[in-house]
């Protein structure tokens, strides 16, 4: 580890002198983190991964909803006499550092008694004795050691979780039952005849007959249910054929084991389920430390701070907000409802709500919007509407966000059901018929023949191990879907939206034009100088960008709210601000945001803030023009146009001052139209168009911490990526095509053996699943291939 | 009575009790996060010097 890294968090620790036990620091509060672990003898964790640690946050104050007993009531998942067991989520959790210092939490502190990470889902369920330590305690312990655990109101409604494991229990009894029924068989494939085999075929038989029924009655219940309802609504679903196929095999098989004809199709019937249900679980994949259904519950608080009447603070819940109450928000806290600013500076951040990182001052009087951050100490507002009517929470009440997207779409093994199940019907009773006439005592076995052997269970397979397997690629390169049909949805896109701020542009960062005449030295040591007492967040970023000069103390120094700032330094005066401020009188009225500057009475120049797009957005949509149909739908004002244009290909589509209703309509608009729309956002205010879009993307610099609700969270920093990961999906759908193909060929083959009516249980055994197998190992491979195309 | 009936009887019991076995472990949890575990294995050592180096601050205090 060198000198130039912080030792606990890894950030850069050069500009910061903080050294402790030979080791430097960025700042004190990872110094104080160290501090902790050392005397507790847990510096392991530091062993275990090089620089495991996150910085502590400023928290005092922030939970004192905790106090609230009403709220921690919902949040505690056992409670009893003096014992208390929570289940907190913890973004920080992502190394096995992380896992160890978690589960030994009882050594910084006594009172816990057990603590056990999830790592999958990123939460701890910690047991600890509430005499000694409460819940508030215990979430400030965590957040002194980096480790903030994230309270939403979410956590507040959703109560007791279930988990659905029903699958794997469906899964194990196909496959207990599936290698039982082989092993039983395994006489009757060998077909040798004597008195042995003779005396005891009834009993194997028998037990294979009992093995199976837990399979076709709990395994194979989907399907029927599945088939059940496609039928009633008129629908020839890829179930239908599969649940045909099941009942036949299984009546056809225990009327010859009951009248002695024959051994039946057990095996088949069992293996031909488990790999059903195992493409199933293969497909399953999900990414449970994710959220695709977050909504504006996800993220706000549970509790909030109230000033009463005779001035004193009281925890409550966020719901019991009514209007005209006094909050007390503080820093880093989110505002969960409309309110109008009473006391106090505020600097919000609106990030959450329209993806865009600039922050906002606001006086006395100002509204203020949920959604927003406080960033700089706490205010004091007052409650214009409650929650449920705060403008964001208004955003929810659309439909869309109550339309779910799977059921209006058809995939494509449902769509290629419906012929494939017609086909084989008039194949069954074009054969049975012949054989009617010809001889008539292999009729009845001809129609069950068919349709055990046609039963698509190489193709019902195909897909979700294909989709299975690209869900896998795309998640290790960061593009997280959330089903698998978000895969098929992906490969029929037409048209592009992109939104514009923290979309296509970077957060956090900005590039920053002079146009004027240039500054002295002098003068510009004078900028820098007078910058650097204003906390105005122009004024900071520009700060940033200067060059390092002497600092002088100045003369004089006024901040005028809303304008800008004047100082005098010697005989030198400047002024920093808006253009009739400085003394521009008619300016030209730009859009874009710029800080003008004049010395002396002389007007110099102005500083123009523009956003800084992403890297290799030029490349992308130039590759994606070729073809898709590209928009911009922004929330800002026009002031980017010129430059957008010039960075993005002539076709675009660029519409700007947007609101998240106007995003929805247009979406809306298009699709009617026949588009196909990928939309492509980050904030909030894009919500709306996420969904109603046939895939919404959600940008995110961080995956952990907040997404609005969409069908893909795509890392921001894989951004360029996107056509590639398209082009995927793409393929992905001319492998399953393959694999149809391949599948077909195994039913004509199969086909034969039964419209001849000499379809041998050993047939049938070896047939199905080859089929199976070889067809999970075409798409695996080839899937495989493609993935390793990608960077 | 033939010993096929017991040697089928006796392989059929194991496999239900492995299937018994199965259907616990899931209801217990254990198939619902496939990765702390395999993590949490390889942490016995540091718990133990750990361990070796608290009692020697508590005989120095």
């Amino acid at each position: 580890m060198d000198n130039n890294t912080c030792f606990h968090c890894g950030l850069d620790a050069t500009s910061s002198t903080i050294t402790f036990d030979d080791k430097s620091f960025c700042c004190n509060g990872c110094k104080t983190v160290y501090e902790i672990f050392s005397v507790n003898d847990l510096t392991c964790y530091y062993d275990l991964q090089q620089a495991p640690g996150a910085t502590p946050k400023d928290i005092e104050g922030k939970y004192n909803f905790l106090d609230n007993i009403k709220i921690v009531e919902q949040l505690l998942e056992f409670n009893n006499d003096d014992t208390q067991i929570v289940t907190l989520y913890i973004p920080h959790i992502h190394c096995s550092s992380c896992i160890w210092i978690l589960e030994n939490l009882n050594k910084l502190n006594p009172s816990v008694n057990s603590s056990i990470v999830n790592f999958g889902k990123k939460n701890v369920r910690v047991t600890y004795n509430s005499e000694s330590l409460t819940l508030k305690n215990l979430v400030t312990l965590l957040s002194s050691i980096g480790y903030e655990p994230f309270i939403s109101l979410d956590d507040y409604t959703v109560g007791k979780k279930h988990i659905d494991r029903s699958l794997i229990y469906k899964l194990g009894i196909a496959g207990f039952a599936f290698g039982n029924v082989m092993f039983l068989s395994f006489p009757e494939y060998f077909q040798v005849d004597g008195f042995w085999i003779e005396k005891y075929k009834h009993l194997f038989r028998w037990l294979m007959f009992f093995f199976s029924l837990p399979v076709v009655l709990y395994s194979a219940q989907d399907y029927f249910i599945s088939a059940f309802k496609g039928l009633r609504s008129k629908i020839l679903n890829i179930d239908v054929p599969i649940a045909l196929g099941v009942l036949v095999l299984f009546i056809r098989s225990s009327t010859e084991i009951i009248f002695d004809a024959g051994s039946g199709f057990f095996d088949s019937l069992t293996g031909l389920i488990f790999f059903l249900l195992l493409g199933k679980f293969f497909q399953q994949k999900t990414y449970t430390f994710l959220s695709f259904e977050r909504d504006y519950k996800s993220y706000f608080p549970i509790g909030i701070t109230k000033i009463t009447n005779e001035g004193t603070e009281e925890p409550i819940q966020v719901y019991d907000i009514e209007k005209g109450n006094r909050l007390l928000i503080r820093n880093e806290e989110l505002i969960p409802v409309d309110c109008i600013l009473i006391k106090g500076r505020a600097r919000i951040d609106y990030s959450f709500v329209t993806g865009e990182s600039k922050i906002v001052s606001k006086q006395s009087g100002d509204k203020l919007f949920a959604g927003g951050k406080q960033l700089d100490g706490s205010i004091e507002v007052d409650v214009l509407k409650s929650v449920e009517q705060s403008y964001l929470t208004q955003l929810w009440s659309n439909d869309v966000f109550k339309k779910d997207k799977e059921l209006s779409f058809t995939n494509i093994t449902n769509s290629i059901s419906k012929r494939f199940t017609v086909t084989i019907l008039v194949i069954a009773l074009l054969a049975t018929s012949f054989w009617l006439l010809t001889d008539s005592s292999k009729a009845l076995n001809v129609f069950t023949s068919v349709l055990i052997i046609a039963c698509p269970c190489a193709i019902a397979l195909s897909a979700p191990f294909t989709f299975g397997n690209i869900l896998r690629i795309l998640g290790k390169k960061k593009f997280y879907l959330k089903n698998a049909s978000v895969i098929e949805q992906l490969a029929k896109i037409n048209t592009v939206i992109f939104d514009k701020t923290g979309t296509i542009t970077a957060n956090k960062e900005t590039s920053i034009n002079y146009e004027g005449t240039t500054l002295s030295l002098a003068e510009e040591n004078l900028l820098k100088s007078t910058l650097r007492g204003s906390n105005h967040p122009l004024s900071r970023s520009l700060y940033n960008i200067l060059d390092k000069h002497d600092i002088h103390t100045l003369d004089t120094y006024e901040e005028f709210l809303g304008k800008g700032i004047e100082a005098k330094y010697k005989d030198h005066n400047i002024k920093i601000g808006s253009a009739p401020f400085v003394g521009l009188a008619n300016d030209t009225a730009t859009l874009n945001t710029a800080v003008h500057v004049s010395t002396n009475n002389i007007y110099k120049g102005k500083f123009t803030f523009y956003n800084a797009y992403r890297q290799g957005i030029s490349l992308l949509f130039n590759t994606l023009k070729k073809e898709y149909d590209l928009v911009i739908l922004s929330g800002d004002n026009a002031g980017e146009k010129e430059n957008l244009t010039k960075l993005l290909p002539t076709k675009t589509k660029l519409l700007f001052n947007q609101k998240p209703e106007d995003k929805l309509e247009y979406i809306k608009y298009h699709q009617n139209e026949g588009a196909n729309i990928l939309m492509v956002g980050d904030g909030l205010n894009d919500a709306g168009a996420l969904a109603q879009s046939n895939v919404g993307i959600a940008i995110s610099e961080n995956v952990n911490v907040f997404s609005p609700a969409c069908d893909a969270i795509l890392d921001a920093s894989k951004f360029n990526q996107l056509y590639n990961y398209i082009k995927i999906s793409k393929s992905a759908i001319n492998i399953i095509k393959w694999s149809f193909l391949l599948s077909f060929i195994y039913n004509i083959i199969g086909l034969y053996f039964a419209v001849t009516g000499q379809l041998a249980p050993v047939v049938a055994a070896i047939l199905m699943p080859l089929s199976s197998i070889s067809i999970v190992a075409f798409t695996t491979v080839t899937t495989n291939i493609l993935g390793r195309k990608l960077e | 009575m033939s010993v096929i009936y017991i040697l089928l009887a006796i392989s059929i019991i194991v496999a239900v009790v492995f299937f018994i076995a199965f259907i616990m472990a899931v209801k217990k949890g254990q198939y619902d996060d496939s990765y702390t575990p395999s993590v949490r294995m390889l942490f016995e050592d540091e718990l133990i010097k750990e361990n070796s180096e608290k009692t020697i601050l508590t005989k120095k205090d």
